[in-house]
């Protein structure tokens, strides 16, 4: 089992930011990798169960399920059920919890997966400055005070 | 119920935010509304169950439980058995977590509580304010003073030419090289990172020679190495500071020790939680043969700094009135014993009558309970007015204040420790109404030759033959169980000294 853990400071309300990121169909809108996505069998991209289906800017296609999201912990779990990483058991939880300290929010992003024991320090490296500390950067910019 | 909730990011790993933290004690030497605080029944600060009962700065006592500790998450909850104030229910979680983008700490502090209704708003804001954020003021200035001014100040600090710590991973194996067993430590934290393992030992150098430990001394700034308050270890690394034992080997170029040569060390770097260790022979000195090691391993730390205090800082002699805080703890022993040796008057300060009993049993000539009586108003009239000629203070912030209304003019004041908490600034103006001389020692400087070493050495084994100081047996521990070693100190369970053997 690798783990990932990456976290970060964002320069808004976690409110604010909440409202961006609990949309499981929102990442072209808010991370840089993401070209595009859609809701699978016309779910709702609050419902738990939901499958969202995205292509990587890169080519790339991934299928995620929404396994839990809580408006009031401010947290959203899913799982990977398709994509050309080769990982498995691939579940992650991203989660805000407010500063009360100038009014951000703290966000972490962790993941646990499995995968061939040779690739799991690239692949954890990539899944950590690639997507997460990417995507954290992303969310930094567009709320600059 | 009302849910109070406070967060902030606090610039520093979260390793060194929960190594201050997660003492249950500690708020003590941190939190600007705490005055004094202690575990009850001397119970381990990480202990669940653990009780602390404090004093506020405004004198009022509450007592608080440990309900849940867990170095993994870095968090713990605590509640409130006793208050004076209405927080019925009271419940709180401190939790940390990294920041891993810019390597800094999320801190959440909440709880939730039942008030009564009329007096809801001022009591959420009272925790809010000045117990949550108040703390992560206090420990934000904390961590910036360290990273500035504190850090040199550190009573033990290394002298800039430190040779490097013990290496825990091999350095080019060469032949020779031997492994031993040894303590550990891979990260800052709690006794619990204290790890039995193996380390590579080398055969030595030119000037260097190779140690089979007997007996090692503990000491309390192997704590602050472990929690890294001091930055004198650096993980992965080995503790200690202080050891006796047999030459094993000695390196080219070494005249004064030869194989078989029992000899003892108390000084920086850190390396000496082994069985094995190779130094510079130049730190080392030969124990006389009725000095045993177990002794030495207890004293010799304590009992050098208590030589370069009472000789070289000051030089306490006939007449001279002393005055000594903390005079049941280790140092604080052997400056009553010798300070009264040398002909001084010693007035001595401790925390309970136990501790009393001690000092006055080592020849105190006056022993005052700090804690129920205003130890300066009492040395003001032991002395008839005049005050101390010298104060040795390592309690620091909450006794600095009262050790120079208790000097007399012009007197002197050696600040060699801060077991209360940092001194803090101070306004060198106010020195002059008493035309105070301030002191502020650094083991280092005073232990960074082998002259000096020697001379102190030298001393103190005088001293201990001619029964001038005595040092108490120490308690023996197994090197293993460091980590207990550590507990024990921690919680201030013991008076006397501990090896780990």
């Amino acid at each position: 089992m690798t783990k990932v853990y990456v976290s970060s400071v964002i320069p808004a309300p976690a409110a604010s930011v909440w409202a961006v990121i609990r949309d499981f169909n929102a990442l072209p809108a808010w991370t840089p990798f993401v070209a595009e996505s859609r809701i699978e069998q016309h779910m709702l991209p609050d419902q738990i169960g939901c499958i969202r289906n995205f292509a990587l800017k890169d080519g790339g296609r991934i299928r995620e399920r929404l396994l839990a999201l809580s408006d009031y912990d401010l947290s959203c779990t899913y799982s990977m059920l398709e994509s050309p990483m080769g990982v498995e058991n691939y579940i992650a939880t991203l989660s805000l919890t407010p500063i009360t300290d100038g009014n951000r929010t703290f966000a972490a992003w962790q993941a646990e997966f499995d995968c061939a024991p040779e690739r799991e320090g690239q692949l954890a490296r990539d899944i950590a400055n690639g997507v997460f500390q990417a995507a954290f950067t992303a969310l930094q910019k567009r709320f600059q005070r | 119920m009302v849910e109070v909730r406070r967060s902030t990011i606090i610039d520093a790993p979260v390793d060194e935010v929960w190594a201050i933290l997660r003492d249950f004690n500690g708020h003590e030497s941190w939190h600007p509304a705490v005055a004094t605080s202690a575990i009850e029944h001397s119970a381990p600060v990480d202990m669940i169950g653990a009780v602390r009962r404090f004093r506020l700065s405004d004198g009022s006592e509450l007592r608080e439980q440990l309900l849940s500790l867990s170095d993994k998450d870095w968090s713990f909850s605590y509640c409130i058995l006793e208050a004076p104030i209405p927080l019925m229910g009271y419940v709180a979680t401190v939790r940390l977590k990294p920041v891993t983008d810019g390597d800094a700490t999320f801190w959440e502090w909440r709880s939730t509580f039942h008030p009564p209704e009329n007096r809801k708003r001022e009591l959420t804001a009272l925790v809010a304010d000045q117990i949550y954020s108040a703390g992560f003021e206090a420990i934000r200035k904390l961590i910036a003073a360290r990273s500035g001014r504190m850090r040199p100040a550190a009573p033990a600090a290394p002298p800039a030419a430190a040779p490097q710590p013990v290496p825990v991973a091999d350095r080019a194996a060469s032949p020779g090289t031997e492994r031993t067993q040894a303590i550990i430590v891979d990260r800052y934290g709690g006794p619990e990172v204290l790890r039995w393992g193996e380390v590579a030992v080398q055969p030595p150098e030119p000037g260097e020679i190779r140690i089979r430990h007997r007996a090692i001394g503990v000491n309390f700034i192997d704590i602050y190495c472990r929690t890294g308050y001091f930055d004198l270890l650096q993980p992965p690394g080995v503790p200690g500071m202080e050891a006796a034992g047999v030459v094993d080997a000695v390196g080219p170029g070494v005249t004064a020790f030869a194989v078989g040569d029992r000899v003892a060390y108390a000084c920086p770097p850190v390396g000496a939680y082994c069985r094995l260790r190779t130094m510079s022979a130049e730190l080392v000195v030969p124990l006389p043969p009725d000095i045993d090691e177990e002794t030495a391993a207890a004293g010799l730390l304590k009992g050098v700094s208590a030589s370069f205090l009472l000789h070289d800082v000051e030089r306490v002699g006939a007449g001279d009135v002393v005055l000594i805080h903390a005079a049941a703890g280790g140092i604080g022993q052997l400056l009553v014993q010798w300070a009264r040796h040398l002909g001084a008057t010693v007035i001595a300060t401790v925390s309970n009558d136990d501790k009393a009993a001690t000092v006055e049993a080592l020849g105190a000539h006056h022993v005052i309970v700090y804690s129920r009586t205003d130890f300066a108003a009492a040395v003001l009239d032991i002395t008839g007015g005049a005050g101390a000629d010298v104060v040795y203070d390592a309690v620091g912030r909450d006794t600095i204040a009262g050790s120079i209304r208790a000097l007399a003019a012009p007197g002197h004041l050696v600040s060699f420790g801060q077991a209360s908490g940092p001194v803090g600034e101070m306004d060198v103006g106010r020195l002059a109404s008493k035309s105070i001389t301030l002191s502020r020692p650094n083991y280092g400087h005073y232990t960074d030759t082998g002259a000096k070493i020697a001379r102190h050495a030298e001393r103190i084994f005088a001293a201990l033959r001619s029964g001038a100081v005595r040092v108490a047996p120490p308690r023996r521990i197994p090197l293993a169980d460091a980590a207990e070693a550590h507990r024990l100190l921690e919680s201030r369970a013991t008076s006397g000294s501990l090896i780990l053997v």
